[in-house]
């Protein structure tokens, strides 16, 4: 048999014995067999040599193509098998994937504080910064200087808890809004502008119901210029609700007072929950009052140092649990403080 | 306020649908909070106009087969008159009768209408149906008051006036609606029907309609016969005073009745029904005296006198001393023999109207606000009256009041009214003028109107305004109903409420940003919250104020209530004191959610309240911001993955103070072994120092603090931080150079003796390793035989690099060797390896 022919068997055999190679092993032996050096293609070209010159050429190129076609054989092999063990491996490693995960464990901030980075962020692009004054007050921040004088009608708005101090000190009190936190602002400031929000608990003397805490957060703001008007107040306000509410939202501005302001207003938006048709959360009245506020009143202005016949300002003050309960549509006001997880864990 | 609005319209004509009205009202300041209607469409019994009728009682028989019933026969306008049974005892005087000469005038109901059930406790409706009593078909009856709903009243039926039209529907004869206002402080002039009539006005345009005030005068001179003396001046600007004399005390009208009702009072008699009448209509209280009962008909108003008393209308009675006047004395009308009524507050028992009274003496003054409002809060009875003299009743309103009462009195009461009226009003009325240009208006509202403009606005409410200065300002002047217009900005908030609200433009601010500066308080608080939230915890935020026993059970030692705060009227003896710690506060939430869950992790950001030193020149307290953590239960949820049943201890709290520490860039701070702290377990528990200076404690509770708060897990640890002195020690962070050189990992296992502390011996390898140590990691400590008692192994992974060269086994070997030497030298450690 020519060498040619030899190798040609050897080819067919070498391959017929591949299919049979069921795993690494016999795949390892195989190459050791045919490809290895002293497998059957090499003993075969020690034939090259003995052959003649004229057939050497067709001879060798022929044992080339055997030995390229033998090893692709080999790689496909070996890959094919490399994926059936693999697919082996997966089906053993398979899970469940529908049981629950690793949780990190990352905790939550309380509802009031979300609330308050919301209302920081968004007037804090409008220029307004964050300044923080006492929680024990004396009466002349809390109410005199806010042009409240001892025995104001307007003081019976805020039922106020005294601080037991003995005969001859100064009257203290918890304050009942942030408002004293302005005359601090003002006069840190003036004469210069200024744009402040002063967030923090404040305290009424109410008994506590699902609508009415003892202690509550209120966020008040300030804007202080030459050139300040109410149409300055009404654009911040529609500007701020739109941020906080969603753009278009309907607002309503109505005449109030506040001893503070003057004129004073009252903001409200309509009612998201009933789009303004009337429901339980509203008082059927299709609208949320989200806050207070007015022209700062020119007896508070001198008080904080500026001259009111050159500079003007607006005021107005929010309350963050009340804003967190509508978002949230939460119920009861007395969960903000009660500490508790099933509460604290929902937002 | 409560306004029917049967009463308005008799001021101002409404032709706008009331929901409208009520609107306009409240966008122009007049909040409107809702409307009640009563009998008609929308109400809570609407009263069936087919159904429910006036009807004529013709003659009352008795009932054959029971004595407690009556048969009454009822001309209600259809034909036949029909039969009724009932048990009305103010109809049982008419049986046997006979016809009545003059038929009594009730409500009459036929089968199907709905009414309130009697009988029923509360308001519960009921269908009339046909049914035989005794015998009789009964297929209609005559209503009490509370079946109509108009009040509790189920004594006898309603009986109505003896010109009502027999067969006319009830709701076109009694329905009415009641606007209900919440009327804000600047608007006391809305304490009325005539106030609210007027803003309507101006708003509508409508003209306002004065009520009846026509006064016969057919009784002698007042002159001479009645006497004012004023000794305070300041406190009673002006005193009014007229006299009727031979009325008849008996119950008002049906109509007045009806109102006063819907307004919210209850009626009492024609003489004191026509008074609070009149209050509610003009928004001027008055008060009515039986003339018979002040001697010599004079009155006095002044101060009280030393060891005066007075029995109120109430029937209480009390010491005239400045108990009653908020510091001040007591404000008196009297009589030469004493004190006979607290001036605009309450009226004395013993000048009272009675069903006796003849002769009426009529008060209608002003008073000073202040002195009004100290004796109705000593006394704590806000009246009607009190509530409109606080916030300032119109100086120019007592004739008004004098001629309507008088009026009423003389058609409903009776008698002959004495000729003239005593007025003494020695501080009359100072009307206030102000010049206001349209450039104010522009500066504080932001619109631009003429002068002529802000004129027409103000003019429908009252103010006289005369164009000044070629145009260039209007000299405003405010009528005496507003006494709370004092300054510009007054006018300029009835300019922008008049002009209405919404049509004031929206624009942005347009002067320069003020300066802006850096927070690094609150930047500080954020990072913290973000910090912890990450590491796990929920964010509490509890009550600033607490109690003596919530103090005591987390440590007896620190309630001492002397050092504490104390509200002068807490609401509740939970809530008196303000906290010196978050921990009572915040634990408490801790053994709250234990109750409920396995694991839980607390933090709070909140001020506590320190007195200051005596003497300091600042009243209030310092309010310095805590950081408090606290946690409990299961190391991890409970799961499939993790099967992990341990429990928290002190190293994950230190663990999560740590990380915080590092995160927030402080260094350098101890942890000091705590031992005598009631509050901890005393070998678990740490003082935080830094240059000692203490940032705060941690630890696990002592377990009487856990009894005392009723926690029944192991363990829960507690830490309390000075988040002021932290922010102070927070370190900018600076970028360190990576090395591109590769590190050598060095393990180092040591035993010393346990009461050598882990960060002694950290800080002795740092010490002698040098800055080519990168990092450090202790990742096995061993007690037990194989180091002997008293003693510890403790291993640490060291790593070096240097930051411009690969180490060479020598160089490492060295360092090792000066640690090891170290080691041995300071702490009498040796290496195991």
């Amino acid at each position: 048999m020519s060498l040619i022919d030899q190798l040609n068997q050897l080819e067919q055999e070498a391959l017929a014995a591949l299919e049979r190679a069921a795993d690494l092993t016999a795949l390892a032996e195989w190459k050791s067999a045919y490809l290895g050096k002293q497998g059957a293609l090499s003993r075969l070209s020690r034939g090259l040599g003995a052959l003649p010159a004229e057939e050497r050429p067709a001879a060798g190129a022929r044992f080339n193509a055997v030995r390229a076609t033998l090893e692709q054989a080999l790689e496909r092999a070996e890959a094919q098998l490399k994926r059936i063990a693999r697919q082996h491996a997966f089906e053993a490693d398979q899970v469940d994937v529908t049981l629950p995960g690793r949780a990190p464990a990352i905790g939550r901030l309380h509802p009031t504080t979300q609330m308050l980075r919301t209302i920081y962020s968004v007037l804090g692009e409008m220029g307004f910064q964050v300044w923080e004054s006492p929680e024990v007050e004396t009466d002349e921040f809390n109410f005199q200087l806010l042009n409240m004088p001892p025995d104001h009608p307007a003081r019976d708005m805020w039922d106020t808890f005294y601080i037991d101090t003995a005969p001859g000190e100064p009257t203290l009190l918890l304050r009942t809004h942030t408002s004293p936190g302005q005359i601090y602002a003002m006069r840190a400031n003036a004469p210069n502008p200024v744009r402040a929000i002063l967030p923090g608990k404040c305290y009424r003397y109410e008994q506590v119901t699902a609508r009415h805490e003892m202690q509550f957060f209120q966020v008040e703001g300030i804007a202080i210029g030459e050139q300040i008007s109410f149409a300055d107040l009404k654009g911040t306000l529609v500007a701020f609700a739109e941020r906080l509410y969603g753009k278009g939202v309907k607002t309503r501005f109505r005449p109030s007072y506040f001893p503070f302001t003057e004129p004073s207003v009252e903001f409200d938006i309509e009612c998201f929950l009933c789009g303004g048709a009337g429901c339980r959360v509203c008082k059927h009245s299709g609208w949320l009052e989200i806050l207070g506020a007015g022209m700062i009143h020119p007896t508070v202005l001198r008080n904080g140092g500026y001259d009111p016949e050159k500079v003007s300002g607006f005021a107005f003050g929010m309350g963050p649990e009340r804003m967190a309960m509508l978002r949230y549509g939460i119920d009861d006001i007395r969960w903000f403080f009660s500490g508790d997880e099933r509460f604290l864990q929902q937002f | 306020m409560r306004v029917p609005l049967s009463w308005l319209k008799e001021f101002v004509d409404i032709t706008l649908p009331v929901e409208e009205l009520a609107e306009r009202l409240t966008r122009a300041g007049l909040e409107c909070e809702g409307i009640e209607r009563i009998g008609i469409e929308g109400a809570d019994l609407p009263w069936d106009p087919e159904k429910i009728v006036i009807g004529s009682i013709l003659e009352v028989r008795r009932h054959p087969n029971a004595d407690r019933l009556v048969l009454a026969d009822v001309d209600y306008g259809a034909g036949a008159p029909h039969t009724v049974v009932t048990g009305a005892p103010n109809l049982f005087p008419y049986k046997d009768k006979g016809r009545l000469p003059q038929p009594l005038k009730g409500v009459f109901a036929r089968e199907g209408a709905e009414l309130y059930d009697g009988h029923a406790e509360g308001w519960v409706k009921m269908r009339l149906k046909g049914r035989l009593v005794r015998g009789i078909m009964s297929d209609a009856m005559l209503c009490s008051e509370k079946e109509l709903g108009l009040s509790e009243d189920h004594e006898g039926i309603l009986i109505l006036p003896d010109d009502a039209p027999v067969g006319m529907p009830l709701r076109d004869y009694l329905g009415d609606m009641v606007l209900k206002f919440d009327v804000l402080p600047n608007m006391a002039r809305c304490l009325s029907i005539l106030g609210v009539a007027r803003e309507i006005a101006a708003l509508t345009g409508a003209p306002l309609r004065m009520p009846e005030m026509t006064v016969v005068e057919d009784g002698p001179p007042i002159e001479g016969r009645v006497r004012v003396t004023i000794e305070e001046p300041d406190l009673c600007p002006r005193f009014t005073a007229t006299l009727i004399e031979g009325v008849t005390v008996g119950p008002s009208p049906l109509w007045m009745q009806r109102r006063l009702i819907m307004a919210g009072m209850r009626p009492i008699n024609n003489i004191v029904d026509i008074s609070n009448y009149v209050m509610l209509e003009l928004g001027g209280p008055n008060h009515m005296f039986d003339a018979d009962r002040v001697a010599d008909q004079h009155l006095i108003i002044r101060l009280a006198r030393p060891g005066e008393r007075l029995v109120t209308l109430d029937n209480k009675e009390h010491n005239l001393d400045a108990s009653l006047g908020g510091g001040m004395l007591p404000l008196l009308v009297c009589d030469p023999q004493g004190p006979l009524s607290l001036a605009g507050v309450m009226g004395g028992a013993s000048s009272e109207v009675s069903a006796t009274t003849t002769r009426v003496l009529l008060e209608v003054a002003v008073w000073d606000p202040t002195i009004i409002r100290r004796m109705s809060s000593a006394l704590r009875a806000r009246s009607e009256a009190s509530k409109r003299f606080e916030r300032g009743v119109d100086y120019e309103l007592p004739p008004l009041v004098q001629r309507r009462a008088l009026s009423l009195l003389q058609r409903i009461a009776g008698g002959r009214v004495a000729k003239g009226m005593i007025d003494n009003y020695p501080r009359p009325w100072k009307p206030v003028t102000l010049d206001l240009t349209p450039r104010e208006v522009r500066r504080i509202i932001g619109i631009s109107l003429s002068a002529a403009e802000i004129a027409d606005l103000l003019r429908p409410l009252g103010f006289a305004c005369d164009l000044i200065d070629n145009g260039a300002a209007v000299r405003v002047t405010a009528p005496s109903s507003r006494r709370d217009i004092t300054m510009l900005a007054d006018l300029c908030e009835e300019v922008a409420r008049m002009y209405g609200y919404d049509r004031i433009p929206l624009t942005l601010m347009a002067d320069a940003l003020p300066e802006q500066r850096n927070n690094p308080s609150l930047e500080l608080e954020l990072r913290v919250r973000d910090l912890l939230a990450g590491a796990g915890l929920d964010e509490a935020i509890t009550y600033s104020l607490t109690s003596m026993a919530a103090v005591a059970a987390v440590n007896p030692a620190d309630a001492d209530a002397s050092l504490y705060l104390r509200l002068a009227n807490p609401l509740t003896p939970e809530r008196e004191y303000l906290r010196r710690s978050l921990l009572p506060t915040l634990l408490e939430a801790l053994a709250q959610n234990l109750r409920e869950r396995e694991r839980v992790l607390l933090f709070e950001i909140g001020r506590v309240y320190l007195k200051r030193a005596p003497g300091s020149d600042d009243p209030r307290p310092e309010e310095p911001r805590r950081l408090a953590l606290a946690l409990a239960g299961r190391r991890y949820e409970r799961s499939w993955h993790t099967p992990d049943e341990t429990v928290m201890d002190f190293f994950d709290l230190k663990g999560i103070v740590e990380t915080l520490l590092a995160r927030l860039n402080v260094s350098g701070v101890q942890f000091i072994p705590l031992t005598d702290d009631p509050r901890f377990h005393p070998g678990r528990a740490a003082r935080l120092e830094r240059d000692g200076r203490v940032l705060g404690v941690i630890g696990e509770l002592h377990p009487e603090v856990c009894e005392r708060l009723e926690i029944a897990v192991p363990r829960a640890m507690a830490a309390e931080l000075d988040l002021e002195l932290i922010g102070a020690l927070v370190e900018p962070v600076r970028y360190r150079a990576i090395s591109r050189y590769p590190a050598t990992t060095q393990d180092l296992s040591l035993v010393a003796a346990i009461t050598v502390p882990a960060d002694r011996v950290a800080a002795t390898i740092r010490k002698y390793a040098g800055a080519l140590l990168e990092s450090l990691t202790l990742f096995d400590v061993y007690e037990g035989e194989q180091v002997g008692a008293g003693k510890r192994s403790l291993t640490y992974r060291l790593v070096f690099r240097a930051p411009d060269r690969t180490l060479n086994d020598a160089e490492i070997a060295k360092i090792r060797q000066k640690i090891v030497r170290g080691l041995e030298y300071d702490l009498g450690a040796t290496i195991r390896g």
